[in-house]
């Protein structure tokens, strides 16, 4: 397991870098000028300059070479150096957002808590929520609960979060005024009162993302149990005289939540992704929102950091997946 | 060669009355929810092709006076409501009528569905078949598969959509321009759960014995593909269509939704509802009609998409 594990970290590298040169390359065809916001009346002699200061002046094959060492040098030393106060960076060149000036990593650093914050607890609230309803969808299969399941997942594969959300403004703040439509990222909890408004601001974004999550790994949940529940083993269980609960909480669910823990792990990349559109809605600073002002403001560095970092969450969810596969089931062997 | 073949192709099928599409189609209907999405996705479907002949407002027509028309139950809340049957679902900030909007929007929504899901499949099961089939391609096109499945997409289509917007706009015109772009974009981020299911069942179905046979007789390659293998994998891909097109609907919405779809003039379900957002606290209507629109057809489809594979899995039908 741990070669294997070895191996497919080993892997993983060129993957990675296929993925980061595709980017750049994509982005480098980029018709959108950093430039074109700046005033008509610079001489295209300071222009020039003002490109090659934002270090466009080289060809790509120098530029690439030099976000990579940026990447993955550069940063991590910079990081080792504020976490133990070491001096490794030396004062090396950081990558520089366009529109900022600032590192692009301080900038991340800004914005990740609060997309940590919405997107994990809502990852946390949706599969709290999915799995009981899958197990208990897939054990009275065809109740009405079961079937109340299906059509709420079946809604939740369907309504896309940009109405699900707006929806959910319209009747919670606008019609009943119960919870605010924006996020307030500046709010601090000191007290009950600001947590209560943590909580209250934090109910509609966590609901939307989690409606996703909800609908896909109860489906699984439901499927993986159906599967499980006609096993002799569980005739067996039964035979030997348990007790229902223990069958089907002991045996049948800790056998079916093998393909739902690497469904669980797969799911995170998405989420992020979802969260770009969530963050619109309801005016969370979050990465997602970022994302989308360095779209528009051609800050290549900041899309570029941005969409390899989900890129490598990608990659490191798919083999945490086939990991926790091979170790929970037995039966997995990867040679 | 081609002679041998001929008669057992050309022999006529026996006289049945019930084909194996009949079969089909009496498993599909016992599917409630199937039934239902089938029914509505043809209602839209008239809804956005006949409507706007038979409801001939111009969906751009500015007409200020008449601006901010609620819709027609408003009367039922509120008496003092702007009303007018001219609108019957209300108008914008602009006076633009939201009806005819809704129809324009649900042609390009659904022919954009529509188009990027052909494009999608077709790459799929080609990209399928040809790793199924060729054993050494299989190694290059899958680990691309898994590349393409390791990239953040949506990033990657918001990227595509700032680049390409200007110089295909100017080669193509500003609505063909997008169109192109957001078809193509979303086709070729979205094949690569088609090419797995088909590869696999492409691997699966060249051991059997009707491929041995066909192939000991001299059958070339591309007549194996054609003739034996792809009508066999027809109802995974079917299915796989179907999901397509549910989530080639909603990236497309997403885009608009995102502003980085269609140009504002041009109408789209996601396009209206991201213009309504900032009135939505007034104008609640601007925002629930297209997410409305969008809502019911991906669900229509997506049942349609259930009931499908079940129809089509020859183990269940006839039950």
């Amino acid at each position: 397991m741990l070669i294997y594990t070895f191996r497919r970290l080993l892997i993983s590298i060129p993957t990675l870098l296929f993925i980061a040169f595709v980017i750049f390359m994509l982005l480098e065809l980029a018709p959108g000028d950093p430039m074109a916001q700046m005033p008509l009346t610079i001489p295209p002699e300071v222009k020039e300059k003002m490109r090659i200061a934002l270090g466009l002046g080289e060809p790509w094959y120098v530029r690439f070479p030099l976000w990579l060492k940026q990447f993955f040098i550069v940063e991590p030393q910079y990081w080792i150096d504020s976490a133990f106060g070491t001096n490794f960076a030396d004062g090396k060149q950081r990558i520089i957002s366009f529109q900022s000036r600032s590192p692009v990593f301080d900038v991340i650093a800004q914005r990740l808590p609060q997309t940590l914050w919405v997107v994990g607890m809502s990852y946390v609230v949706g599969v709290l929520i999915a799995l009981p309803i899958g197990i208990i969808s897939a054990y009275r299969q065809y109740s009405v609960f079961d079937q109340a399941g299906t059509f709420v997942s079946m809604i939740g594969f369907s309504v896309p979060p940009f109405f699900s959300g707006v929806l959910l403004i319209v009747i919670f703040s606008v019609q009943l005024g119960w919870l605010p439509s924006i996020y307030d990222t500046t709010l601090v909890v000191r007290d009950w009162a600001t947590f209560k408004q943590q909580l209250m601001q934090m109910v509609m974004p966590v609901m939307v993302l989690a409606l996703q999550t909800t609908a896909t790994v109860s489906r699984y949940m439901r499927a993986s149990m159906l599967d499980n529940l006609s096993q002799d083993y569980v005739r067996t269980a039964r035979a030997k005289g348990m007790t229902e609960s223990v069958v089907v909480m002991k045996h049948v669910l800790r056998n079916s939540m093998i393909p739902v823990v690497t469904v669980i792990a797969l799911g995170i990349p998405a989420i992020f992704g979802g969260a770009i559109i969530t963050e619109q809605i309801f005016k969370v600073n979050g990465l997602g929102q970022l994302l989308i002002l360095a779209l528009q403001g051609s800050d290549i560095p900041m899309v570029m950091t941005i969409t390899f970092l989900l890129a490598v969450l990608i990659v490191f969810m798919n083999l945490i997946a086939d990991v926790l596969y091979g170790i929970l089931d037995p039966r997995i062997r990867y040679e | 060669m081609s002679d041998l073949t001929q008669p057992v192709i050309a022999t006529p099928a026996p006289a049945k009355i019930r084909s194996q599409w009949w079969d089909v189609w009496a498993q599909f209907r016992t599917h409630k929810g199937a039934v239902f999405g089938l029914g509505f996705l043809i209602f839209i479907t008239l809804f956005v092709t006949i409507g706007p002949w038979l409801w001939t407002v111009e969906p751009g027509k500015l007409d200020i006076r008449n601006k901010d028309v609620r819709p027609i139950y408003q009367v039922l809340f509120d008496s003092n409501a702007k009303v007018s049957w001219n609108h019957p679902m209300g108008t914008d900030n602009l006076g633009r009528d939201i009806m005819a909007n809704i129809m324009q929007g649900g042609r390009i929504s659904l022919a954009v569905g529509w188009t990027a899901m052909i494009l999608a499949v077709f790459i799929g099961t080609l990209i399928g078949v040809l790793a199924g089939y060729f054993r050494k391609a299989d190694g290059l096109l899958m680990r691309f598969t898994d590349l393409v499945l390791a990239l953040p997409l949506l990033p990657l289509l918001l990227v595509m959509m700032l680049l390409f917007r200007d110089p295909l706009r100017a080669s193509f015109g500003p609505e063909n321009g997008i169109f192109i772009l957001i078809v193509v974009g979303i086709g070729i981020t979205s094949w690569m759960q088609t090419a797995r299911i088909v590869r696999g069942d492409v691997m699966a179905l060249k051991e059997r014995e009707f491929v041995l046979a066909a192939r000991s007789i001299g059958t070339p390659s591309r007549r194996i593909i054609t003739r034996h293998l792809l009508p066999n994998v027809l109802s995974p891909i079917m299915v796989s269509a179907t999901l397509g097109l549910a989530t080639a609907i909603i990236t497309e919405s997403a885009l608009s939704f995102l502003g980085l779809g269609f140009p504002s003039d041009f109408p789209t379900w996601g396009k209206i509802l991201f213009d309504s957002v900032d009135r939505m606290t007034a104008f609640p209507e601007r925002v629930i009609w297209p997410g409305l629109a969008i809502s019911l057809t991906v669900l229509a489809v997506n049942y349609i998409g259930d009931g499908l594979r079940d129809a089509l899995d020859p183990k269940i039908r006839g039950l």
